[in-house]
């Protein structure tokens, strides 16, 4: 695929301007990750509550579809039940993205949701 | 305006297959491409002289054990060595793990420190720190200055009568530096100390003399010098090679072997057990052979206008880093980045124009830590590289630039 297809503006604005980044107060929940395909690291701090997340935020330094991919995810997640989080597939990731991605990018991609699912376990 | 160098590569460029393809490969830091001959060599090998080598009594077997030994010749002539000081094994990494599982029973037990730099490649840090967690020693690290070279001075300070291993790249693959090697060997050697020399970017890029050198080992490999993967280099003085004990056990190393015990035989063959990549080493010196008939002095003529070319053009970019100390100091690696621009997206929309750059951290995270990035863009050329490649680089760099503006 082109640069084209995957630099679509909403990615771009998201990358630009990501919700939910930023360091979060009272964090019950903290997990950090690297990205296999090297470049990208990512923080995920979460509040969670009666077993659902009250809050979260990320913080890291990524591509634009680490960070684009992250942005939708934590708006996604934000109010769901753990169970709910861990039943988030990469499936749902590429859905919300909604860009053609190579194998290698999916990593990216796929890098808080990983991230997320180990957090959330700790 | 052609200057007789990009002549000389156009010729040089009908010898790359792979350039047919129209892909502008500027990775050959990570791999170089294949000269034709190098390919012709693996299949004429298979083809009609295959056989295993050592102790066959056939014609096939003993043709093949003289074109194993001839390479072997054609290498260790290329870097100055002798044939028996030319250790082959699966790549540079496995050279330097081979150093890092053998090498404890030479070091005086009054040292206990190994010198590295800030800019060694995973595969020369971190055997190193497996061998100072084993056997309880100290890293050292000779600290990079503001122009991305060595700082002379640390270094003096950092090589002492505690060090027991100095091992140090001759070029880095991050920033390109040609490091001043000879003179950090004669510091080591004044103190004592075995002296590593990590020559996988200055192998294809720079005449070596491991004599002049006076290093006690060396380590490339071949894929990075147009030959084929799976074979790496391991030079070292004979006197110490032959010291080492084995690394990996088991046939073709042996003089004598009863159920309790083996006895070895001598450097270089006791450090390849088990059957060589045979063709891979031929076709190595094939490629050996090629760059003998280019000679390197004109490949460092044609990467130093390369080089020269594309850090000019480069500068011109507006709101760009580049981690390079400058076309004297620098073989034809360059790393940057663009402001606000992931290296990885960078990369994704050079592939768009068919370029080929490397991003991430290139196998050196702490140095990305230093440099405080999580990664950057790798571009490193070689004799078959044009200007008009590296034309349609900028353009593809003020497309991404283009992409990402606020």
């Amino acid at each position: 695929m082109t640069s084209a297809e995957m630099y679509r503006e909403h990615i771009l604005d998201l990358y630009k301007n990501p919700h939910n980044y930023g360091e979060l107060k009272n964090a019950t929940h903290k997990f950090s990750e690297f990205n296999p395909l090297c470049g990208d690291e990512i923080t995920i701090q979460l509040i969670i509550n009666n077993n659902k997340i009250e809050d979260i935020k990320f913080t890291g330094k990524g591509c634009a579809i680490s960070i684009a991919s992250a942005s939708l995810l934590t708006d996604e997640v934000k109010g769901k039940t753990i169970e709910q989080v861990k039943n988030l597939s990469s499936e749902n990731i590429i859905k919300m993205l909604n860009i053609p991605l190579s194998s290698v990018r999916i990593k990216c991609a796929l890098l808080s949701l990983d991230t997320l699912k180990i957090a959330i376990e700790k | 305006m052609t200057t007789n160098t990009d002549i000389k590569i156009q010729e040089i460029r009908k010898d790359f297959p792979i350039l047919k393809t129209e892909v502008i490969y500027f990775d050959n830091a990570a791999t170089s491409q294949r000269p034709q001959i190098v390919i012709d060599k693996l299949k004429e090998f298979m083809e009609n002289e295959n056989a295993n080598i050592n102790r066959g009594v056939y014609t096939l077997s003993e043709k093949a054990m003289i074109r194993f030994n001839e390479s072997r010749k054609v290498i260790a002539e290329f870097i100055g060595a002798e044939e028996k000081e030319i250790v082959f094994t699966k790549n540079a990494t496995e050279a330097f793990n081979l150093l890092a599982y053998t090498i404890k029973d030479l070091i005086s037990k009054e040292k206990d420190e190994i010198v590295l730099s800030e800019m060694e490649h995973h595969s020369n840090l971190i055997p190193w720190q497996e061998f100072a967690k084993k056997h309880s020693f100290k890293l050292k690290f000779i600290k990079i200055n503001s122009n991305y070279e060595l700082d002379l001075d640390d270094a003096k300070e950092k090589i002492t009568n505690k060090t027991a291993i100095l091992s140090i790249t001759q070029v880095s693959n991050v920033l390109g530096t040609i490091n001043p090697v000879k003179e950090l060997i004669k510091i080591a050697k004044d103190n004592k100390a075995i002296t590593i020399i990590d020559a996988a970017q200055s192998a294809p890029n720079i005449k070596i003399n491991v004599k002049d050198l006076n290093c006690d080992f060396l380590v490339f490999s071949s894929h990075k010098v147009l030959g084929p993967t799976g074979i790496g280099i391991l030079y070292g003085k004979y006197e110490i090679l032959n010291k080492l004990p084995p690394f990996n056990f088991g046939g073709g190393i042996i003089k004598n072997v009863t159920w309790e015990n083996s006895t070895y035989i001598d450097a270089p063959e006791r450090f390849e057990a088990g059957t060589q990549n045979v063709a891979e080493a031929i076709a190595s010196a094939e490629a050996i052979k090629y760059l003998n008939k280019l000679r390197m002095e004109n490949v460092e003529e044609i990467e130093k206008e390369l080089l020269t070319y594309a850090l000019e053009k480069l500068k011109e970019i507006k709101d760009i880093q580049i981690y390079n100390p400058g076309k004297d100091k620098s073989v034809d690696i360059i790393s940057f980045n663009l402001k606000d621009i992931h290296c990885h997206d960078v990369a994704s929309i050079l592939n768009d124009y068919n370029i080929c750059i490397r991003a991430g951290h290139h196998c050196c995270m702490p140095l990305m830590s230093k440099l405080n990035v999580a990664g950057v863009c790798r571009v490193s050329f070689s004799v078959f590289n044009t200007k008009q490649e590296i034309d349609k680089l900028i353009e593809a760099l003020q497309k991404c630039q283009e992409v990402f503006k606020q």
